[in-house]
């Protein structure tokens, strides 16, 4: 059985499942920039498939994969700076203690 | 390189993509879960050496299983006041766990239609020399865009985690 593109994309499919699931059920602020890592990297897997597949000489997805690296690794260090500094006031990273807009 | 991926060392890399994914999930102890995606960032690294996109799979390395890992480990560290914090009550989010599963088999149901256009893979496959070639002549204003939003974010980090006495 040979190993196509859509292989791939069930597989970065249930990646990016697992990654939204643990983004909407964990409450500590960590464990949800964590899986937001996990459903960015499944993206990329779907870019570089493509581009392999679509566009080989090209190589557009690859490139599409690296800017989106960049934001991603910009997004991480900025989350984790956040929770430091709400953890710094809050002395906690649960989410549940983070509820000012509440009304 | 052949039409079609090594198939073994395909499903050797999904079954560690997944599988870590699935562990991170489950497992209550946030430390365990860091080294988890640690693990899922390595495999998909090798999912990318398998598309021949070799810069990719150091990039990938380098930031993700290198980087970002060690700066969730290090938030993980400065964010626990004991050791037992680190291991979390158990957290099942049922409504979450059925958005997602939802969201995910509608996608699988549409992927069971998707027919793609080139079944198989094409030889060609340019190296890495090609794709700096292209980086630093056509994707040259995107890659000077970047550098300065790590740059802003950079700076922004040390100034949101950074500087306690401030205020």
């Amino acid at each position: 059985m040979t190993i196509g593109l859509t292989h791939l994309l069930v597989l970065a499919a249930a990646l990016f499942g697992i990654g939204t699931y643990g983004v909407l059920s964990r409450k500590s602020a960590v464990m949800v920039l964590m899986s937001l890592e996990l459903m960015a990297n499944a993206v990329n897997i779907n870019l570089v498939a493509f581009s392999r597949f679509v566009t080989p000489e090209a190589m557009t997805g690859q490139f599409f994969a690296v800017f989106s690296m960049v934001v991603s690794a910009a997004e991480i260090g900025l989350g984790l700076a956040l929770v430091l500094a709400i953890y710094r006031q809050k002395r906690s990273v649960e989410l549940e203690e983070f509820q000012e807009l509440k009304g | 390189m052949t039409d079609s991926l090594p198939a073994v060392a395909f499903w050797l890399l999904a079954a560690a993509a997944l599988g870590g994914a699935i562990m991170m999930m489950v497992t209550r102890n946030v430390v365990h879960a860091a080294f988890w995606l640690m693990e899922v960032m390595t495999a998909i690294a090798g999912i990318y050496l398998l598309l021949s996109a070799e810069f990719l799979a150091l990039v990938q390395v380098l930031v993700y299983a290198g980087a970002v890992s060690v700066l969730m480990l290090f938030v993980i560290m400065l964010t626990l006041r004991r050791r037992e914090d680190a291991i979390r009550s158990f957290e099942p989010g049922w409504g979450g766990a059925a958005l997602a599963a939802l969201f995910t088999g509608v996608i699988l149901a549409a992927l069971t239609r998707f027919e793609p256009t080139i079944a198989l893979m094409p030889d060609v496959a340019p190296g890495i020399e090609e794709f700096g070639r292209e980086m630093f002549t056509f994707w040259i204003l995107p890659f000077e865009i970047a550098s300065l939003v790590l740059l802003t974010a950079l700076v922004g980090a040390v100034w949101w985690a950074g500087g306690g006495e401030r205020e």
